[in-house]
């Protein structure tokens, strides 16, 4: 510890000492005053990766009940309790077969250095399930590297062709995205290298921004038919998801059916992006509680609950995240955020890299930068050169397969042989806000707001 | 060797898996479709060297995402009429409606008639030859390929428009955000020659033309742009 006055120890104490006597503003914090200065400086929007980072009500709300008197568990090791999960019984003549109910979400070439997409590859094969590509196109090497590759229709239609419709696993066509519903990509042109350029067929070093409507089809009808031509051209082999941001999720889910959905993916407010405006991300679109519900709600009143299979991402962390998501109603849930920590994203193990940048470890956002220390949210090849994508995919399988232990542990716990068998009555929630969202009790009493009368 | 199927009786899928397996074919087949009746996604993900006529009207997405395919049709067409098409050409005799060649990356597209709303919108890499006018909001965000329009266009012409080119020989209503006229030069005069002559369209003087494209104003983020994001 330093001791001579004027050493930054002093100035330390000096300033918790200072500051122990003012009192910072609820309305103007210093994070808002950061903003107002960098507007007034930049004149520009502020831009960012990730999801939302204010607090909504999430799975931590929620608890499951367990077994007792009235319920058998199920013992661990000894007694089975079963993961797999098919998605695209509906239409598709070659449904996906997974071997666990964790998905990994759509993340662009371009977005992601190579090597962070071929360890999302490996990973993902190795723990039995699929990638998703993203708006770029598809790479020879993330379709060689993922066993299941699901292939992105996005409005900007980027690299889309049918020879990578032809060898896709299944087909997803965006619609939205959860952290900006309503709202297109962005890639900046820091990241946007040679090669990126001529996947997109842009000019080089551009800041690129996607379009956010489709260009060849606007709402259910049109997409009903587009998603008939999509089935012609790969001789309706291929699962058909869609894709859609958490907004009016009882609606739209129900439209999504009715054109012709084999899955239907959503994305809670929490997901993340690899750049959007921050206003946009913070005060679009809901919470991925309430979304699946209403999406739950919406397949059960069409009677198509388990018949269209229903992914849910948007803040998926462990074990218990996909256990409550999978007793909620969803088949699956897909991961973006959590598979990039898991490659290193945020490591504390670099902070003086991220200091170096002007960031730190468990803050660092500026992925639209293309200047990522761990080499993933990158385009500079010195960088993504930091990431071994080999050792990458170890560490992504590791963390899928705590992730399916997890769930399986909370799936037994409640007697469950398959986590498909884990349901809204095995929840109670903490919180008033949930129990309204999630629809299931609060906890000690048979009171759901909005639904039972206290 | 000359082919028929009539979708009076024919489904779709067994029109499409017969196309698609004939595309595949040498020496190159030659086909012929009856009674389209205004219906969706036919002919779509032609993969070869094949002729097609379809002879009448057809609804969304005819020839879609074709690939070195010939397709003739002598009707109308619905929304997005070889849309993403790679390569191959499709010609429709009558009218199209909107969308027509969406995002498509190769090939050559004729409409004969004119083309509605948002023709060419994100084109990357097509031509597109139109003989009659086409609409508003046409190769909005256009990245590349060449838009030879011989009537009038509409409203915001080549709105953000990337690295496409765009001949127009009648008026435009207006140019949307970043599309600006450009000189004439020989190069445009000549590849604007020769993509007439592939589209058949006789009797059009070259020079009647005026070129316009993006003045690049927008391709990065600048405050002094603020009003048009």
């Amino acid at each position: 510890m330093p001791t001579k006055p004027g050493d930054d120890g002093n100035d330390r104490v000096d300033a918790d000492e200072r500051r122990s006597r003012l009192r910072e503003s609820a309305t103007f914090p210093r994070n808002v005053i950061a903003e107002i200065q960098r507007a007034a400086e930049t004149g520009i929007y502020a831009i960012r990766g990730g999801g939302a980072k204010r607090s909504v009500p999430n799975f931590d709300d929620l608890l499951f009940l367990g077994a007792s008197m009235s319920r058998y568990p199920l013992e661990g090791y000894r007694e089975k309790c079963a993961t797999d999960v098919t998605l695209g019984t509906r239409f598709a003549s070659k449904p996906l077969h997974l071997k666990i109910p964790i998905t990994i979400a759509g993340m662009s070439f371009g977005a992601l250095s190579g090597a962070a997409k071929e360890a999302l590859g490996r990973g993902a094969s190795l723990a039995g399930t699929s990638t998703t590509t993203g708006d770029g196109g598809m790479t020879d090497e993330e379709r060689g590297h993922s066993q299941l590759l699901v292939y992105q229709l996005l409005p900007s239609r980027y690299g889309m062709n049918p020879d990578d419709l032809r060898r896709a696993d299944a087909i997803e066509v965006v619609v939205g995205q959860g952290a900006k519903p309503g709202g297109g990509g962005m890639l900046l042109g820091q990241k946007i290298s040679e090669r990126v350029a001529g996947m997109r067929d842009l000019p080089e070093g551009i800041d690129q921004r996607s379009a956010c409507r489709h260009p060849d089809w606007t709402g259910p009808d049109d997409l009903k038919i587009k998603i008939q031509e999509l089935r012609e051209i790969t001789n309706w082999e291929k699962p058909i998801f869609i894709k859609i941001g958490a907004a009016r999720t009882y609606f739209d889910t129900a439209l999504a059916v009715k054109a012709g959905a084999d899955v239907i993916v959503l994305d809670g407010m929490q997901g993340g992006t690899a750049a959007t405006q921050d206003v946009f991300i913070e005060h679009v679109g809901i919470p991925t509680l309430p979304a699946l519900r209403q999406a739950v709600d919406a397949l059960r009143e069409l009677d198509m609950h388990r018949k269209v299979q229903l992914v849910v991402s948007g803040g998926i962390r462990s074990g218990a995240d996909v256990a409550k998501a999978l007793a909620m109603g969803a088949d699956a849930v897909s991961i973006g955020a959590a598979a990039m920590i898991a490659l290193g994203d945020n490591s504390p193990e670099s902070e003086q890299a991220y200091n170096a940048i002007g960031s730190s470890a468990g803050y660092y956002d500026a992925w639209h930068e293309g200047r990522d220390p761990m080499g993933i949210s990158t385009q500079d090849e010195a960088l993504a050169a930091r990431l071994d994508p080999v050792l990458g995919g170890r560490r992504l399988a590791n963390y899928l397969n705590v992730l399916t232990l997890e769930t399986q542990t909370l799936a037994r716990a409640n007697g469950k042989s398959h986590v498909h068998n884990l349901e809204p009555e095995d929840l109670v929630a903490l919180t008033i806000e949930a129990a309204a969202m999630a629809r299931v009790p609060l906890a000690g009493t048979d009171w759901i707001p909005g639904h039972s009368k206290f | 060797m000359s082919h028929t199927i009539d979708l009076a009786t024919a489904t779709t899928r067994e029109l499409n898996s017969a196309l698609q397996a004939a595309s595949k074919v040498t020496p190159k087949q030659n086909w012929t479709v009856h009674n389209p009746g205004g219906g969706h996604t036919l002919a779509v993900g032609l993969d070869g060297d094949v002729d097609v006529t379809i002879d009448g009207h057809v609804g969304y997405y005819c020839a879609g995402m074709n690939q070195r395919a010939n397709v003739t049709i002598t009707g109308n067409a619905g929304p997005g009429v070889a849309e993403n098409m790679m390569s191959g050409q499709v010609r429709i005799k009558g009218n199209a409606s909107q969308y027509a060649g969406a995002t498509a990356h190769g090939g050559l597209l004729v409409v004969e008639g004119s083309a509605s709303s948002r023709c060419g919108i994100s084109m990357k890499g097509v031509d597109i030859v139109v003989h009659g006018s086409i609409g508003h909001m046409s190769a909005f965000m256009a990245q590349s390929g060449r838009l030879v329009v011989c009537g009038d266009a509409g409203d915001a012409l080549g709105d953000s428009i990337y690295e496409a080119r765009i001949y127009v020989r009648g008026e435009v209503a207006s140019l949307g955000a970043d599309c600006v006229e450009q000189p004439l030069e020989q190069i445009h005069r000549d590849e604007l020659a020769q993509l007439l002559t592939n589209a058949g369209a006789v009797g059009v003087d070259v020079g009647d033309f005026r070129r316009y494209g993006s003045a690049r104003e927008l391709y990065h983020f600048k405050v002094d742009n603020a009003h048009a994001y």
